[in-house]
C-alpha cells in the first residue's frame, strides 16, 4: 500500500537546506551545459543557416527548447546521481525512515525536490535567453509552471531508475539510450516536420516533445496547435511514473 | 503498556533464515539486552521493532502498536541508533540535530535548544559547526546517539551503542544510559562487550543462529550456567586428560578448548590450591562473568 503522506516537505526542506550551503557551485553545473548549446548551436550553427526555421531565426528556434531541456536534466542529475548517493551511500534514507517520516515520504520530498532544482535551472536558462532578447510574450510568465512540471516528470522518472539501479554505471545507460535521444529527437534541435512519420509519431509520445511546443508558444505568444494533447501527455504519465518510482523504492528499501 | 512484546517472530531474508520464531517481552523502564554471536540475529531482531524490515511471521506489538499497521506512530516515540553510523554528511554536527527534530515534526525553537543540550550531554558542545567528515569515529557514534534522543523516546534502541569509543568515552555513554533509565525510558541494547551487558542490562538474552537460548539477569545467568568462579589453565605443559583426572576428586563442570581448560565452581580455591599443589602453573582463579555463559552457550570456538 503506498500512502505519500504530508511530511514529504520534511525531506524536501533537509534538501534544500544542504543546497544552500553549495549554492554557488550548483548554479554553475547546471546553467554551463545549456548556456553553451544556446551559444554555439543557436548562434554558431545559425550563423549557417540562411533560412528561417518556422518564421524564426535558428537562435530563436532553439532558445525555449533550451529552457525545458536544461530543467530535465536538472532533474534528472538531482533524481539519479545524487538520490543514489543519498540512498546507498550516504544511508541518509535509512537515516530517514526510523522517524515518522516513511520511505513513500522520501521519495516523493526528493521528487519535488527534483522539481524544484529543474525549475531553478529553468528559471535561470530563461533569464538568459530573454537577456538574449528572444522573449516576445508576456505568456512566457507560465513558464515557471511548465518547467516544474517538466521536471516533476523527468524527477519522477529518474527516481524510478534510481528504485531500479545496481549501481551509478546503470545511469549512463538510462542517459544515453533514454534521455539523449528524447533530447535530440523532441522538437528541440530541428522542426518535427523534418523527420520521417514514424518518428513524429515515436517523438510525439515523448512528454519532452510537447513540453517544447509549449515552451515555444509561450515565450512567442503563438498558440500552440494542440495545447490540450500537450498538457495531458506532460500531466499524466507524470502522476503515473511518480506512484511507479515510490512503490518501487519502497519495494527496494523495506524487505 | 509493555514497550515490546514478541512471539514467535520470524524474519526471512531470501534464503536465510535471520531471526527463528523467537519470544520476548520487554518490561516498561527496563534496560533488555542482546547478545549473540555475529550473525545471531539481533540486528533484524532491532530492525523489527524499529520498522525497517517488516516480519514475516508472528507477533509483534511495539508501544502497543503493530509496527506493520502504524509504523509512524510507532517510530514517533522510539529512539534508534542503528549498528553502522548514518550522520547526514550534507549538514553539520548541530544542524544534524535540529534537522533530525524537524523529522520528528518538533518546532525549531525547541528543537535548537533541545541539540544543544543533547550536544552538552555527549559532550560535543565544542564541535557544534563541525562538518560530520571532520569528527572522529567515535565523536560520530556519540552524535548518533544525541540524534536518538532528540524526540524524548519512550523506548531507546541502541545496536551497539559503544563500538568504536574508547574506555572514557564508553563510561561516558554508560552513565548516560544509567541517566536516562532512571528518567523511565525503556531500553534495549545489543552489545558484544560483556561488560557492557553486565553494566546496564536488567536482563539478557542470549542469541544464536536466529533462536533466543536464555534469557535472565545476568548475574542469575551467570549463577545458572557457571556458577561462582572460573579456573582457567593453560595447557601449555599438560594436557586436558591430565587435569581431568587431576581435578576429578572436586565437584566441577570442565570445558576444553585448543589453548585453555575452564573450571566452573562455587567455591574454587580448593581446587586451586590442589592444582598448584600438583605443579601446575599457568593457571587463574577469578570470578564468572556472562562472558562465561556466552562462550558456554555459543561455543567457545569461531563456528563461521
Ligand atoms: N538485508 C539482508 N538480506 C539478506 N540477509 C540478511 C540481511 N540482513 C541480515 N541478513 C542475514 O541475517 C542474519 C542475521 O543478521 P543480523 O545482522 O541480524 O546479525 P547480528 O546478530 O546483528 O550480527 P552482528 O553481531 O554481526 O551485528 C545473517 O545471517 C545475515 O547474513
Ligand atoms: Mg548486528
Amino acid at each position: 500500500m503506498i500512502k505519500v503522506s504530508q511530511r514529504w516537505i520534511k525531506v524536501w526542506y533537509r534538501n534544500y537546506i544542504s543546497f544552500l550551503k553549495f549554492f554557488y557551485v550548483n548554479l554553475v553545473g547546471n546553467l554551463g551545459d545549456p548556456i553553451l548549446y544556446l551559444v554555439a548551436m543557436g548562434f554558431g550553427l545559425g550563423a549557417f543557416l540562411g533560412n528561417k526555421i518556422e518564421g524564426m531565426s535558428y537562435v530563436q528556434f532553439l532558445a525555449p527548447g533550451i529552457i525545458v531541456s536544461s530543467a530535465m536534466f536538472a532533474a534528472v542529475y538531482e533524481c539519479t546521481f545524487e538520490s543514489f548517493l543519498k540512498m546507498i551511500h550516504l544511508r541518509t534514507y535509512d537515516a530517514i525512515i526510523v522517524t515518522p517520516v516513511n520511505i513513500e515520504d522520501v521519495v516523493a520530498g526528493d521528487v519535488v525536490w527534483g522539481a524544484t532544482k529543474a525549475m531553478l535551472s529553468g528559471l535561470m536558462m530563461f533569464i538568459v535567453v530573454a537577456a538574449f532578447g528572444l522573449v516576445h510574450s508576456w505568456w512566457s510568465l507560465l513558464i515557471p509552471v511548465l518547467i516544474f512540471l517538466v521536471g516533476f516528470h523527468f524527477a519522477s522518472f529518474a527516481m524510478l531508475i534510481t528504485a531500479m539501479a545496481p549501481n551509478f554505471d546503470y545511469f549512463s545507460y538510462f542517459l544515453e539510450l533514454v534521455i539523449t535521444p528524447m533530447f535530440f529527437f523532441c522538437g528541440i534541435f530541428f522542426p518535427l516536420s523534418q523527420f520521417p512519420g514514424w518518428v513524429q509519431g515515436l517523438s510525439g509520445v515523448f512528454p519532452l516533445t510537447h513540453a517544447v511546443e509549449l515552451s515555444r508558444a509561450l515565450v512567442m505568444g503563438t498558440v500552440p496547435a494542440r495545447p490540450v494533447t500537450n498538457i495531458l501527455f506532460l500531466i499524466i504519465p507524470s502522476i503515473g511514473l511518480f506512484y511507479w518510482a515510490v512503490w518501487r523504492m519502497k519495494k527496494r528499501m523495506i524487505k | 503498556m509493555l514497550p515490546v512484546t514478541a512471539k514467535n517472530l520470524t524474519k526471512k531474508y531470501k534464503d536465510t533464515v535471520a531471526v527463528n520464531g523467537i519470544d520476548f517481552a520487554v518490561q516498561e523502564k527496563e534496560c533488555f539486552g542482546f547478545i549473540g554471536p555475529n550473525g545471531a540475529g539481533k540486528t533484524t531482531t532491532m530492525k523489527m521493532i524499529y520498522c525497517f524490515v517488516p516480519r514475516t511471521g508472528g507477533e509483534l506489538l511495539v508501544l502497543d502498536k503493530d509496527p506493520s499497521i502504524h509504523p509512524e506512530m510507532v517510530k514517533a516515540d522510539l529512539g534508534v541508533v542503528p549498528q553502522d553510523n548514518n550522520l547526514d554528511e550534507d549538514l553539520n554536527v548541530f544542524t544534524n540535530l535540529t534537522m533530525y527534530a524537524n523529522y520528528f515534526n518538533i518546532p525549531h525553537g525547541i528543537a535548537r535548544v533541545k541539540a544543544k543540550e543533547l550536544l552538552a550531554f555527549v559532550q560535543l558542545t565544542e564541535k557544534e559547526k563541525v562538518k560530520i567528515t571532520e569528527l572522529s569515529s567515535g565523536m560520530k557514534r556519540r552524535l548518533m546517539i544525541a540524534r536518538g534522543l532528540i524526540n524524548d523516546p519512550k523506548l531507546l534502541i541502541l545496536d551497539e551503542p559503544t563500538v568504536g569509543l574508547d574506555p572514557q568515552a564508553r563510561h561516558l555513554i554508560w552513565d548516560r544510559l544509567r541517566e536516562l533509565k532512571s528518567q523511565n525510558v525503556s531500553m534495549i541494547i545489543t552489545t558484544h562487550y560483556m561488560d557492557e551487558a553486565t553494566e546496564l542490562c536488567d536482563r539478557v538474552a542470549v542469541m544464536d543462529k536466529g533462536k533466543i537460548m536464555v534469557v535472565g539477569k545476568p548475574k542469575d545467568l551467570i549463577r545458572e550456567h557457571i556458577g561462582e568462579e572460573v579456573v582457567e589453565v593453560m595447557l601449555l605443559d599438560t594436557t586436558a586428560d591430565k587435569l581431568k583426572k587431576d581435578a576429578a576428586g572436586f565437584l566441577v563442570t570442565l570445558e576444553e578448548t585448543s589453548q585453555k581448560c575452564y573450571l566452573y565452581c562455587q567455591d574454587c580455591r580448593p581446587l586451586l590450591s590442589h592444582l598448584t599443589d600438583k605443579g601446575y602453573k599457568h593457571i587463574l582463579r577469578r570470578p564468572a562473568t556472562l562472558e562465561d555463559v556466552f562462550l558456554k552457550l555459543t561455543g567457545r570456538d569461531l563456528v563461521d
